[in-house]
């Protein structure tokens, strides 16, 4: 919506949205932000949980292997890889939304399928990780490794890495999938006739979220 | 892009310059990630700045990381007034909801520090490097 902002608009006065937004994008926000407040929950609980606890598992001595390296100890670099595809295929979701603003559809089609290439490829990097930690006896319910000061850890630390990464991972899938859908209803045409693209502003919304979640899960598990 | 004379000559300026600031926000992440990848290898391989405040800078650079994101790519920043303040006033509650559970997981790990009988965690069975005394 491009209504006109002045200083002096009674936003409350009626006749208008008092967010200067589409009913569809202030629903998209505010489900976003219950969303926030679910990762919010998620991430607190994890915190708690090593607060209450004497010691904690290194992160650089649980998450050092790069695909293809061996043996290597390579601490954060794959994580970093990770954040990298996902910081890009959020560039190039606002880039698909900047097309649609100049109702460009090929564009716009180009840039939300190499969005959907990062999301897919965030996910294999993902799988990598989660498969290879599990070659390494870690699973819910099993942690082999041990605390920073030597003692036996429980399996508190492989519980929130498993549960909070597999939900952020599940995020980025129906992210994936809505990317797809929204792909094929551009090179169908179906945005050109309804004469805007906002469909792909509020799936991009969903999208920089995953990303923004992705931020603090980064912090949280590989940086603290 | 820019051959679209569609839109009116003011709409097109427009577009340019956000397509600028989206990749200005896109070098703002990127050195954000590396300079906090930095520090982390700094303080693995030198024991460069004490934990807590090599803690206290991630948080600052993650919290400055999710400004970005919001305002820029999700484009908060240029919204009405009342559209952010009806985003961003219900998540003051993280305030309290950090400070409160934080300081409960702290103090359920001095109860077991004090109280200690009956804590199956506290008895270390395979570790190796543990000093005697050290909890």
């Amino acid at each position: 919506m491009d209504t006109a902002v002045t200083a002096k608009k009674k936003w409350w006065a009626g006749g208008y949205s008092p967010f200067n937004v589409s009913y569809g994008k202030l629903m998209m926000w505010y489900f976003l932000m219950s969303d926030a407040f679910t990762f919010g929950a998620l991430l607190i609980a994890y915190g708690t949980i090593r607060f209450s606890s004497p010691s904690w598992p290194d992160p650089n001595e649980v998450f050092k292997s790069f695909p293809g390296m061996g043996h290597a100890e390579l601490p954060l670099m794959f994580v970093s890889l990770m954040t990298f595809i996902l910081i890009m295929s959020s560039v190039t979701m606002v880039l698909a939304v900047h097309a649609g603003h100049m109702r460009d559809r090929k564009a716009v089609a180009k840039w939300l399928l190499l969005t959907i290439i990062g999301g897919f490829a965030f996910l294999s990097c993902q799988a990598w990780e989660w498969t290879h930690l599990f070659h390494e006896g870690a699973w819910w319910g099993r942690n082999p490794f041990v605390n920073a000061d030597g003692t036996q850890a429980s399996t508190n630390f492989t519980n929130f890495f498993f549960t909070i990464t597999g939900f952020h991972g599940l995020h980025v899938t129906s992210g994936v999938i809505l990317n797809i859908v929204i792909l094929a209803n551009v090179l169908k045409g179906t945005y050109d006739q309804r004469g805007h693209y906002e469909m792909v502003e509020k799936v991009g919304l969903y999208w920089h979220f995953v990303d923004l979640v992705w931020v603090f899960v980064f912090t949280c598990f590989y940086l603290l | 892009m820019e051959h679209t004379h569609t839109a009116a000559g003011h709409e097109t300026a427009h577009v340019d310059s956000s397509t600028k600031s989206i990749w200005r926000t896109f070098w703002i992440l990127l050195c954000i990630t590396l300079v906090e990848v930095g520090l982390a290898f700094l303080h693995l391989e030198y024991g460069f700045l004490p934990r807590v405040v090599l803690n206290a800078i991630f948080i600052g650079l993650t919290v400055v990381k999710a400004f970005y994101i919001v305002a820029e790519f999700m484009h908060l920043g240029h919204e009405i007034k009342n559209l952010i303040m009806t985003i961003l006033i219900p998540l003051l509650l993280f305030i309290w909801f950090i400070v409160a559970f934080l300081y409960e997981g702290d103090s359920w790990k001095n109860m077991r520090k004090d109280l200690k009988p009956g804590t199956p965690v506290e008895t270390p069975k395979v570790g190796p490097a543990v000093k005697p005394g050290h909890v």
